[in-house]
């Protein structure tokens, strides 16, 4: 089975976004970039696929220089080549899927699996915008796989108020949630050695974006910040102002 | 021709919610840009369609085809591809629900539209449409615009509001029958597993959360019964989710659920940055925390200072009183003991 694995190389959750003077991009010197947290499972659930049954894992990254970074991590838990496609923050999330959709076309992959969700952007759209780039199926938001030999893939998907178990075929692409396996911690040997391998790197592909970011904002939220002790005298206060301020009781 | 087409899912009891609110959002976008409008009726009881004229939406489309009876993610979205040409529509509005984050990127991409996700504004300035939408877990808002012909916008719900007419306006409904093939039908939902009786934070109004602060499983019962006084659901914070206190379908963060109810309750949570951007797009935020420092009052609207295990049992009996409804047993029990 020939099994791709799509990073995103994010900002830290903890990072304090600052905007940048051209007003379109967050301040990028001094953040820390991770491997987007939900694209571990994505690796952990395709080593898994490849211990069952044979094949190889590809790992890819559309981003700059530096995110070879996460692809050694990947490297280090287990997967036997990666590949960066070479983008300075120019591509929209479309040009991104057509840039994994044209190396998965040329790696022939049977199983595409990514996070279900990258934590900058938060759109949730790679596995069916992909999908349908590649003429595949796609489900969203993956916390159970089950993959037989025949080809045939059952998964359940998280909906509001409870799952959703869908039925599809190799070949596919599946985004992943927290709770569909735990990711391995590389191991110190695998990451000295894979800091040693080598890193296939590709050119974007060509094309306009669909969409453009005209400004980008600080939320402006002003909140009534009213902090109360907690005497009885406080809490019917707070009752109070739930129903008469916030009108939300 | 109709320009703008509103995608809409109905469920037993009618169209969902979510539904009304792009419902809304269509009308006064359609009103604001001198635009036709139509409602498409996605899943759901077809009568159920006609609720739209109420939202003053007074053109219903049914998509009808065998195979959407299974029902298939992809194929919907070829259905509905064929009916965004065959309309001429330009702007498609869907919920950002789990339904719609995967229907709207793959009907975007059959088009080669622009797609704008998780939308909480939008905004028309000399015909050309704006969307703002939270990007790094809510700490940026973004305004995005698209340039394609045809645009593709889901909106997050809970945020726009749905407002119905006084009157609704009259109703006229047609079919659309798409061209389908089995092939169309390569992903399809078997089955659907309810989480019992629960409501899910995704869906909730009102959303009581606990964190580290409620110091173990066995408290939780005091969180649940609030959430059942309120109507709302149980929240929970990544480190009792992680513990094993409280399943991770309750778990509100960055990698977590991201919610934006009327009213969120934090009950012994610290606040911190990736708990924050699971929540802090709620209308009203309440936190209940015994250190006055704790950077959860930081986003409060409210705040009470002091320990849950004295508060809550005291704050649902007043609750309960206010709402006139019966006092839980479980906290009657915890005050008379301490009394
Ligand atoms: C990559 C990453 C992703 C993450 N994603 C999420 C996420 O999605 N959601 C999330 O919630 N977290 C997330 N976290 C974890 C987050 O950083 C915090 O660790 C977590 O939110 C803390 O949970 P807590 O507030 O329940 O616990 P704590 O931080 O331990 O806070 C407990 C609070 O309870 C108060 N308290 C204690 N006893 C009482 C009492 N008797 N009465 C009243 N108050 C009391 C304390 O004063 C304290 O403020 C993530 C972290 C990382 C690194
Ligand atoms: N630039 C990228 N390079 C590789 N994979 C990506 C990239 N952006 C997003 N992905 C993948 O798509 C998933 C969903 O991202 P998104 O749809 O952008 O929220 C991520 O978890 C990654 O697996």
């Amino acid at each position: 089975m020939r099994v791709m694995v799509c990073l995103s190389y994010v900002p830290d959750t903890a990072t304090r976004p600052q905007i940048a003077p051209d007003g379109k991009q967050i301040e990028r010197t001094g953040v820390k970039f991770i491997l987007n947290p939900y694209d571990e499972y994505a690796i952990e659930e395709g080593l898994r696929v490849r211990e069952r049954f044979g094949g190889e894992v590809l790992a890819v990254c559309v981003g700059p220089e530096a995110a070879k970074e996460i692809l050694r991590t990947a490297l280090a838990m287990g997967v036997d080549r990666a590949l960066l496609v070479r983008d300075e923050w120019t591509l929209d999330s479309f040009g991104v899927a057509q840039a994994l959709a044209q190396v998965a076309r040329q790696y022939q992959a049977e199983l595409i699996l990514t996070g279900r969700q990258s934590i900058d952007f938060d759109s949730f759209q790679m596995p069916s915008t992909l999908g349908e780039l590649l003429g595949l199926p796609s489900v969203s938001v993956v916390s159970r796989l089950t993959l037989a030999e025949d080809g045939s893939v059952v998964v359940e998907r998280d909906v509001e108020g409870g799952k959703e178990v869908v039925e599809t075929r190799l070949p596919c692409v599946l985004s992943v949630q927290k709770g569909i396996n735990e990711p391995r911690y590389p191991k110190l040997p695998d990451i000295i050695k894979a800091k040693s391998k080598p890193i296939d790197e590709l050119a974007p592909p060509e094309g306009e974006p669909l969409s453009e970011i005209v400004a980008l904002a600080l939320p402006q939220r002003r909140r009534a910040g009213k902090i109360l002790g907690s005497s009885d005298a406080d809490l019917d206060e707070l009752i109070r102002l739930l129903h008469e301020e916030a009108k939300v009781i | 021709m109709t320009h703008i087409l509103a995608l809409l899912e109905a469920d037993r009891n009618g169209l969902k919610r979510s539904s009304l609110e792009v419902l809304t959002a269509a009308r006064l976008l359609a009103a604001e840009r001198g635009e036709t409008v139509a409602a498409v009726l996605l899943t759901g009881p077809r009568e159920f369609l006609q609720h739209a004229a109420a939202y003053g939406i007074g053109e219903g489309i049914v998509v009808e085809h065998e195979l959407l009876q299974a029902y298939s993610m992809p194929a919907l979205a070829t259905a509905l591809a064929q009916l965004v040409v065959a309309e001429g529509a330009r702007i498609v509005l869907t919920a950002a629900n789990a339904h719609g984050k995967e229907l709207a990127p793959r009907l975007a991409a059959k088009l080669r539209a622009g797609y704008a996700p998780d939308c909480v504004e939008l905004r028309s300035e000399d015909g050309v449409l704006y969307a703002v939408r939270p990007v790094y877990a809510g700490k940026v808002m973004a305004t995005v615009r698209l340039r394609t012909p045809v645009q593709v916008y889901s909106l997050r719900p809970n945020v726009f509001t749905a407002r119905p007419l006084a009157e609704a306006v009259p109703f006229s409904q047609r079919t659309f029958r798409p061209e389908l093939r089995p092939e169309d039908c390569s992903a399809v939902v078997r089955d659907v597993l309810r989480s019992e009786g629960k409501l899910d934070v995704l869906e909730a109004d009102i959303i009581v959360s606990g964190g580290r602060g409620m110091q173990g499983p066995e408290h939780f019962w005091m969180i649940e019964e609030l959430a059942q006084l309120l109507g709302g659901a149980v929240g929970a914070s990544r480190a009792v989710v992680d513990a094993g206190w409280r399943p991770h379908s309750e778990q509100v963060g960055q990698t977590g659920k991201t919610v934006s109810p009327s009213l969120y309750i934090a009950c012994g949570i610290s606040g911190a940055i990736q708990h924050l951007a699971g929540m802090s797009s709620s209308k009203v935020i309440v936190a209940i925390n015994k250190d006055p420092e704790a950077p959860i009052f930081k986003v409060a609207d409210y705040g009470i200072v002091g320990d849950v295990f004295d508060v809550l049992p005291r704050l649902a009996v007043k609750l309960a009183n206010f709402l006139g409804k019966p006092v839980p047993e479980r906290f009657r029990q915890v005050l008379g003991q301490s009394n």
